[in-house]
C-alpha cells in the first residue's frame, strides 16, 4: 500500500524524517518496502509565473512564443505549445535546471529558432494529474515568483508499506496514520468520518433487497441528485496519482479516495441505470453471466454473490461494478454504495473467476461493518464539496454495525510471563489507548476493549501482549535462554540429538565425499521425459497440479535423473571426470494420498577413475567395478551387510546390472547404465552409478561385537574350479563358505579365466583363496585336506563345478 | 725350507696382483676361487703340509695360513670398495627428475554447501539439547495450513504460492484439509512433533520446501531449518537468547540480534529476527563504501519467529498442549540464505546449478 506523506500528515504528523519514520514504523511492526519520491525532484526550480505577452511563433502555427514574469526581474521568453495559454494568465512555471517527475533535467532550448528559458506547466508535467490537454492556469492572485510548491503538491515522499494480512485496519491512510501515533507519540486527528452531512430521513428512491446476510452483513447506500460530473479538484488528483491511482473523474475518484483514507471499498451506480429502481444482493445461478467494467463477460456460479436490478446483474458483490449501471459524464443521479462482505467468500469467488481489484483485495482481508458508515459520512461531505450534489435524505442500512466490542483481561502475570519482561501496567494501558483500544483497571491488570476495526484481529489476551511486545518491550528485551529442565520420564523418550538414521546419513556423505565424490543438490521434480529416457514411463510418479513448467511437473522416483543432468552440464563445461552423489527423498506413490519418501542416497561415476598422470597416461575408465568399489568403500564404513546379485533396473546395462541387498532386504541397485540411456545424456564412454535406501541400510545395522584375536596360524589354499559362466561368482563362494564351515575363514576369487581349449566353451574357472583357521589350535594338513575334500563335493554336486587340479 | 716359503711368496703375490686388478665384484670372485678355491694351489699346498717333515711342517703351515689370511682380508676389503662402488654407481642410474610432478593422492570431495550448513545449524541446537525432527515433503492442507492457524483466506494457499498435487480429480481443493500439496515451510512437522511427544518439547526440523518462484533469490525448492521449544515457562526473551547464541555460532562471536514485530500466522507475537551486519561497521565498509550485504542498515534480516500461537497449541490439545499450561517458541529459517550471506554467494540459482567449480570451493 502507497501512503504519500503529505496526505498522511492530514491526520498525523511526526517530526521524523521520511526514513527515520519508515524505521519507527518497521520496528513496531509496519514493514515499509521502500520509500519513494513523487512528483518533482528539487521544488526551487519552479515557481508562479505571469505570462506577460503571447505571441504566434513566426515558423510554427501551434506554438507561442510567452514572455513570462517568474519574480526574479527580467521576464523570461517561454516557448508554449498549449492551445489555452493567453497573456494575463496567472501559471505555472519549471525553469531550466528543473529535475522533472521521470527525473530528467529540463535544459534551455531552441524551438524552431526561438530561444525557450523553461517551460510552462500542463498537470500531467508536475504528476499530480493525467490532463495533457492545457496548461493549468492558477489563481491570479499569486504573486509571480511564489514558490510552486506552496500552491501545487508537486512533491511528495511516499512510503511503500507491507500491510500483513491480519491488519486489513492498515489498508487505509488513517489506519497508518493511527500507527505512526502509536509509534511516535505525534498527536492524531479526529477521526475523518466523525462529521456525517447526511440529512436525517428515510431514502425511498431504491429499494434494497438483501437475500444472502450471511454473505453480506452490512449493505448501506445513499443517494445523490443534481450531481454534475467533472475533473476532480488538483489536491484530490495529486493524492490519489501520488497513491498510485489514476482520477477518472470526481465522482469515481471520490470512491477511490475513501477507499484509500478508510480501507472501505464503495461503489458508485448511476441511479437512473438502475432498472426498476431495485437492487437484490443474491448468491449467482450457476452459468449466470454479466459484463464488469473492465469490458469483459464473467460466468458467474453458485457461491458467487451478485448485486442484480430488474434487468439482472449489475455488479459482482465487493469485487468489480457493471458496465450497465456505471458513472458516466452524462450522470446527475448517484447512489452510493458501501457494502460489508464475507471476507472468504470474497477470496473465493476472486480465485475462481481470476478476477482482482482494489476492492476484492480489500474485501477478501474481511472488514469490518462499522467502516461502511464512516465510509458513507466522508464521501457525501465530498459529494457535496466536489460535485455539488444534493443528498437525499435517509439512507438505507441493513445489517448494521457488528457485534458489541469484546473486553479482553490483560493480566500483569502474562505480559512478564510470556515476554520475559515487566512492562508496567501503566505502560500498556498508555500503548493500547494510543492504538484505539479502551483500557480499565482491573485487579490484576487491564480489562481492554476492542474497537470494531481490530475485532478480527485481536480475540485473546495473546494478541494483546503482542500489541505491547511490539510497542513497549522489544526494544529492551533481554536474551536468556530456557531453563530447559528436560525430563526423562516414561511419556518421553530421552534427547538424542540426532537420530541413528540422521547419524547413518552423515557417515555414508562423509564417505562418499572421503572417496572423492562431490554432492549435488539436484530437484525434487522432473519432468516426464526423465522417466522415459530412463525407460520408467510405465512406473507411477507423482505429479503435481500447478508445474512452474514441464521440465518440473513430477517429483522424481529415483536420484539418477538428477545426477545425470548435473553430470552433463559438468561435462559440457569440460569436466572429463565425474564423481558426483546426491542424497535426498524420492516419491513412490503408494495406496495414500501422499507418496512414500524413501531417504536414498546415489552415486555417478564416469571418466577416469583417477587424474592421468606421466606415470600412468591412461588410467580406465570408471566402470561397474569402480563403482562397486565405491560402494563398498561406503557400506563398509558403516558397517553394513550388504551383498549383491544379478541384473537390476531397466536403465542399466543388461550384463552390468546387479540388485544391492543389506542384510537380505533389496536397499538399491547398481551397475553401468545402458548406452542408449548414457546417449540420452549425451554420454558416449561408460557411465556407472548406484543407489541406496538408507532407510533399509539403517535397519540392518548391528553393535559390533568382540572377536578373539587368534595367534594360531593361518593355512592358505588355492583352489580352482570351472563352472558355467552363468554361475555367479557369489554363488560359488556361497556354496565355499557353507562347505568350509567354520574352519574356513575367508575365502576370495583372484583370478577369472576364459578358455575354449582348456576350460571349455561357455564355461569359466574361478581361482579361489581359500584360508583355513582355528581358533583354539594349529590345522594339521589332513584336517585341511578333508574341508578341502568337501568344498570340491560341494562345488561338484550343487554347480556341476570341476575342480581342476593345481 | 726356503723353496716352499718362496713359493707361498709367490702365490700370494700372484693372488694378490689377481684381486687388485679386478674390477667388479664378479671378477673378485674369480680371483677368489683361483687363488683360495678348492683347486687353487695355495689351498692345495696347506693341504700337502701334513706330508713334510715335522721341523719343516710348523714354519711351512704358518706361512701358508698367514698368506691365506691375508688374502682373505684383502679379497674382502676389496669386496667392499667394489660393492661401494658398484651400490654408488646404481643409484645414479636410478635417479628420476625430482621435478616430474608427484604420484596424486585421490582427491577428496566436497559435501554441498547447503549439506555443511544444515549440520552447522543442526550442531548448534543439538549442543542446546534440541531433537533433530523430520517430516514428509509431501503434506496436506491440514499441516501445512489450517493446523498451523492459517486463515482460508491467506494468501499463501493460493495455487499461485503452492504447489499442489495432481490427485486426477481436476483442480486442487484448496481448502480441503485432505488435499495434498508439496510443504511451503518445514512448520507442518511442529504439528506432527507434538502430536508425537508431549511436552515438554524442544526440537529443530531441517527439510525440503517447495514454492512457485524463481529468480535470484527464490528457487522453487529450497531449505528450511524450523525450530520449536515449548516448556511451562518459555518467554520471548528466551527465543531471543536462543537465536541470539545462533547468530554467534554461525556468523560469530560479535553478533547481535534485534527482534523487529511482523506477523506470522503460527505465532503470536511475531517477531522477524535481524542479526547485525558482519560485512561492516554501522552500515559501512571498511573502505568507506555503502555495506552491500546489509544496504547500509547494518542488520540483515535471518529468520522469522515468535511465540507460538495458543490455536496452534489448541489444536494438538489432546496431546498435552494446553495453552494456559505450556507456551513456547517456534522460528524458521532458510538454510540456503545462511549459507548465502556467510560466504557470500551471490545468486541462489548457483547452488542447484552443481557446477563442479563451484562445488569445490567449500
Ligand atoms: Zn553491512
Amino acid at each position: 500500500m502507497r501512503v504519500p506523506l503529505r496526505w498522511l500528515h492530514e491526520y498525523c504528523a511526526p517530526e521524523l524524517t521520511p526514513a527515520s519514520l519508515a524505521e519507527r514504523l518497521a520496528m513496531s511492526g509496519t514493514e515499509v518496502e521502500r520509500i519513494e519520491h513523487h512528483g518533482v525532484g528539487g521544488a526551487e526550480a519552479f515557481v508562479v509565473g505571469r505570462v506577460l505577452a503571447a505571441e504566434r511563433h513566426p515558423d510554427a502555427d501551434r506554438l507561442r512564443v510567452c514572455t513570462v514574469d517568474t519574480g526574479d526581474g527580467e521576464p523570461s521568453q517561454i516557448v508554449c505549445g498549449a492551445p489555452n495559454v493567453a497573456a494575463g494568465q496567472t501559471v505555472a512555471v519549471a525553469r531550466p535546471g528543473a529535475v522533472m517527475p521521470d527525473g530528467t533535467r529540463l535544459k534551455r532550448a531552441r524551438l524552431r529558432g526561438q530561444e525557450s528559458n523553461g517551460m510552462i506547466l500542463a498537470e500531467d508535467e508536475v504528476a499530480i494529474g493525467t490532463d495533457h490537454d492545457g496548461i493549468m492556469v492558477l489563481d491570479d492572485s499569486l504573486a509571480a515568483g511564489t514558490p510552486l510548491a506552496g500552491v501545487l503538491p508537486i512533491s511528495d515522499d511516499v512510503l511503500v508499506v507491507e500491510v500483513t494480512p491480519n491488519r486489513p485496519d492498515c489498508l487505509g491512510i488513517y489506519g497508518i496514520a493511527r500507527e505512526v501515533h502509536a509509534a511516535t507519540g505525534a498527536p492524531l486527528a479526529p477521526e475523518p468520518w466523525s462529521q456525517d452531512p447526511a440529512p436525517e430521513g428515510v431514502l425511498d428512491a431504491v429499494r434494497i433487497d438483501v437475500r444472502c446476510p450471511d454473505l453480506c452483513p452490512r449493505f448501506t447506500a445513499r443517494a445523490f441528485e443534481e450531481v454534475r460530473i467533472g475533473p476532480s479538484p488538483p489536491w484530490l488528483k495529486a493524492r490519489l496519482m501520488a497513491a498510485g491511482q489514476r482520477p477518472i473523474s470526481n465522482v469515481v475518484d471520490i470512491t477511490n479516495y475513501v477507499m484509500m483514507l478508510t480501507g472501505q471499498p464503495l461503489h458508485a451506480f448511476d441511479l437512473d441505470r438502475i432498472a426498476g429502481a431495485r437492487l437484490v444482493v443474491r448468491t449467482a445461478h450457476d452459468g449466470e453471466t454479466m459484463q464488469t467494467l473492465d469490458g469483459q463477460t464473467r460466468t458467474l456460479s453458485s457461491g458467487m454473490v451478485l448485486i442484480a436490478d430488474g434487468d439482472g446483474p449489475t455488479s459482482i458483490a465487493g469485487i468489480m461494478g457493471g458496465e450497465r449501471s456505471e458513472v458516466h459524464s452524462g450522470t446527475t443521479r448517484v447512489l452510493m454504495e458501501v457494502a460489508n462482505w464475507d471476507g472468504a467468500n470474497i477470496h473465493r469467488t476472486s480465485l475462481a473467476l481470476g478476477l482482482r481489484s482494489e476492492a476484492s483485495t480489500r474485501n477478501e482481508k474481511g472488514l469490518q461493518p462499522e467502516q461502511a458508515m464512516q465510509a458513507q459520512a466522508i464521501a457525501t461531505r465530498l459529494m457535496i464539496d466536489l460535485c455539488g450534489a444534493r443528498p437525499l435524505p435517509g439512507t438505507i442500512d441493513i445489517g448494521g454495525d457488528g457485534p458489541p466490542p469484546a473486553t479482553i483481561r490483560l493480566r500483569d502475570a502474562r505480559v512478564s510471563g510470556l515476554l520475559g519482561v515487566d512492562v508496567p501496567r501503566d505502560r500498556c494501558a498508555e500503548i493500547l489507548t494510543a492504538l484505539g483500544f479502551g483500557a480499565e483497571p482491573a485487579p490484576d491488570g487491564l480489562d481492554v476493549t476492542v474497537p470494531s476495526f481490530r475485532r478480527s484481529d485481536v480475540t485473546r489476551e495473546a494478541d494483546l501482549i503482542e500489541e505491547v511486545a511490539r510497542l513497549g518491550a522489544l526494544d529492551t528485551l533481554p536474551a536468556t535462554l530456557p531453563a530447559h529442565r528436560a525430563r526423562v520420564d516414561s511419556d518421553r523418550r530421552a534427547s538424542v540429538g540426532l537420530t541413528a538414521v540422521q547419524r547413518l546419513r552423515r557417515r555414508v556423505t562423509d564417505a562418499l565425499a572421503a572417496r572423492g565424490l562431490h554432492e549435488i543438490v539436484g530437484w525434487s521434480f522432473e519432468g516426464p521425459e526423465t522417466a522415459q529416457r530412463l525407460g520408467l514411463a510405465e512406473r507411477p510418479a507423482t505429479a503435481l497440479a500447478n508445474p512452474m513448467s514441464a521440465e518440473q511437473s513430477r517429483l522424481r522416483t529415483t536420484l539418477l535423473g538428477s545426477l545425470l543432468d548435473a553430470g552433463r552440464r559438468n561435462r559440457a563445461r569440460g569436466a572429463g571426470a565425474v564423481r558426483l552423489f546426491e542424497q535426498g527423498a524420492v516419491y513412490l506413490p503408494g495406496g495414500g494420498a501422499r507418496p512414500d519418501e524413501p531417504y536414498r542416497v546415489g552415486a555417478l561415476l564416469a571418466g577416469p577413475v583417477r587424474p592421468a598422470t606421466w606415470r600412468d597416461p591412461r588410467p580406465p575408465a570408471s566402470d561397474f567395478f569402480a563403482a562397486k568399489g565405491v560402494m563398498a568403500a561406503t557400506l563398509d564404513a558403516v558397517r553394513a551387510p550388504w551383498t549383491v546379485r544379478r541384473g537390476g533396473e531397466p536403465f542399466l546395462h543388461p550384463g552390468r546390472a546387479a540388485t544391492v541387498l543389506v542384510g537380505d532386504e533389496v536397499a538399491g541397485w547398481l551397475g553401468e547404465l545402458h548406452p542408449g540411456v548414457a546417449e540420452a545424456w549425451d554420454w558416449s564412454d561408460p557411465v556407472a552409478a548406484f543407489e541406496l535406501d538408507l532407510d533399509v541400510v539403517a535397519r540392518h545395522l548391528s553393535v559390533a561385537r568382540y572377536a578373539d584375536l587368534t595367534s594360531f596360524p593361518e593355512v592358505r589354499e588355492d583352489l580352482a574350479v570351472v563352472v558355467a559362466d552363468t554361475v555367479a561368482a557369489s554363488d560359488v563362494l556361497d556354496v565355499v563358505r557353507q562347505a568350509g564351515g567354520a574352519l574356513l575363514a575367508g575365502a576370495e576369487v583372484f583370478d577369472v579365466y576364459r578358455d575354449e581349449l582348456r576350460v571349455g566353451a561357455g564355461n569359466v574357472s574361478l581361482a579361489l583363496r581359500l584360508r583355513f583357521r582355528a581358533g583354539d589350535r594349529t590345522l594339521t594338513d589332513d584336517e585341511v585336506a578333508a574341508r578341502r575334500r568337501r568344498i570340491a563335493e560341494a562345488l561338484a554336486q550343487r554347480l556341476q563345478g570341476r575342480v581342476r587340479d593345481s | 725350507m726356503s723353496e716352499m716359503t718362496e713359493r707361498i711368496a709367490a702365490l700370494e703375490r700372484a693372488a694378490r696382483e689377481a684381486i687388485d686388478a679386478a674390477a667388479t665384484t664378479l671378477e673378485l670372485e674369480d680371483a677368489r676361487v683361483s687363488h683360495l678355491g678348492r683347486r687353487a694351489p695355495l689351498p692345495n699346498l696347506l693341504r700337502g703340509v701334513a706330508e713334510l717333515d715335522p721341523a719343516q711342517r710348523a714354519q711351512v703351515g704358518r706361512a701358508a695360513n698367514e698368506a691365506r689370511r691375508a688374502l682373505e682380508e684383502a679379497i674382502e676389503r676389496r669386496g667392499g670398495d667394489l660393492a661401494q662402488a658398484e651400490l654408488r654407481a646404481r643409484l645414479i642410474a636410478e635417479g628420476v627428475d625430482v621435478t616430474l610432478d608427484a604420484d596424486p593422492l585421490p582427491a577428496v570431495g566436497r559435501l554441498h554447501l547447503i549439506t555443511q550448513t544444515r549440520r552447522e545449524i543442526e550442531d548448534v541446537f543439538v549442543a542446546l539439547g534440541y531433537d533433530v525432527v523430520e517430516g514428509p515433503e509431501v503434506e496436506t492442507v491440514h499441516y501445512n495450513f489450517d493446523a498451523l492457524n492459517h486463515a482460508p483466506t491467506h494468501p499463501s494457499r493460493l495455487p499461485t504460492d503452492t504447489f499442489y498435487i495432481d490427485t486426477g480429480s481436476g483442480s486442487p481443493d484448496i481448502f480441503a484439509p485432505d488435499t495434498p500439496l508439496l510443504r511451503v515451510h518445514t512448520s507442518p512437522m511442529q504439528v506432527r512433533a507434538m502430536e508425537a511427544q508431549p511436552p515438554p518439547i524442544y526440537v529443530i526440523v531441517p527439510g525440503r520446501v517447495f514454492r512457485p518462484d524463481s529468480d535470484a533469490t527464490h528457487t522453487p525448492q529450497f531449505h528450511q531449518i524450523e525450530g520449536l521449544a515449548i516448556d511451562t515457562d518459555i518467554t520471548l526473551a528466551d527465543l531471543k537468547g536462543t537465536l541470539l547464541t545462533f547468530a554467534r555460532a554461525i556468523f560469530g562471536e560479535q553478533r547481535e540480534v534485534r527482534l523487529r514485530p511482523h506477523f506470522f500466522p503460527f505465532t503470536e507475537p511475531s517477531v522477524e529476527v535481524d542479526v547485525s551486519c558482519f560485512h561492516c561497521t554501522g552500515g559501512v565498509t571498511p573502505d568507506g563504501q555503502r555495506c552491500p550485504l546489509c544496504k547500509g542498515t547494518a542488520w540483515i534480516e535471518i529468520l522469522g519467529s515468535g511465540m507460538v500461537d495458543p490455536n496452534v497449541l489448541l489444536a494438538v490439545s489432546d496431546h498435552g498442549y494446553d495453552p494456559e499450561r505450556v507456551q513456547g517458541f517456534a522460528f524458521g529459517m532458510g538454510i540456503e540464505r545462511i549459507a548465502m550471506l556467510k560466504h557470500g554467494v551471490p545468486d541462489l540459482r548457483l547452488l542447484y546449478d552443481n557446477d563442479i567449480r563451484l562445488l569445490e570451493q567449500f
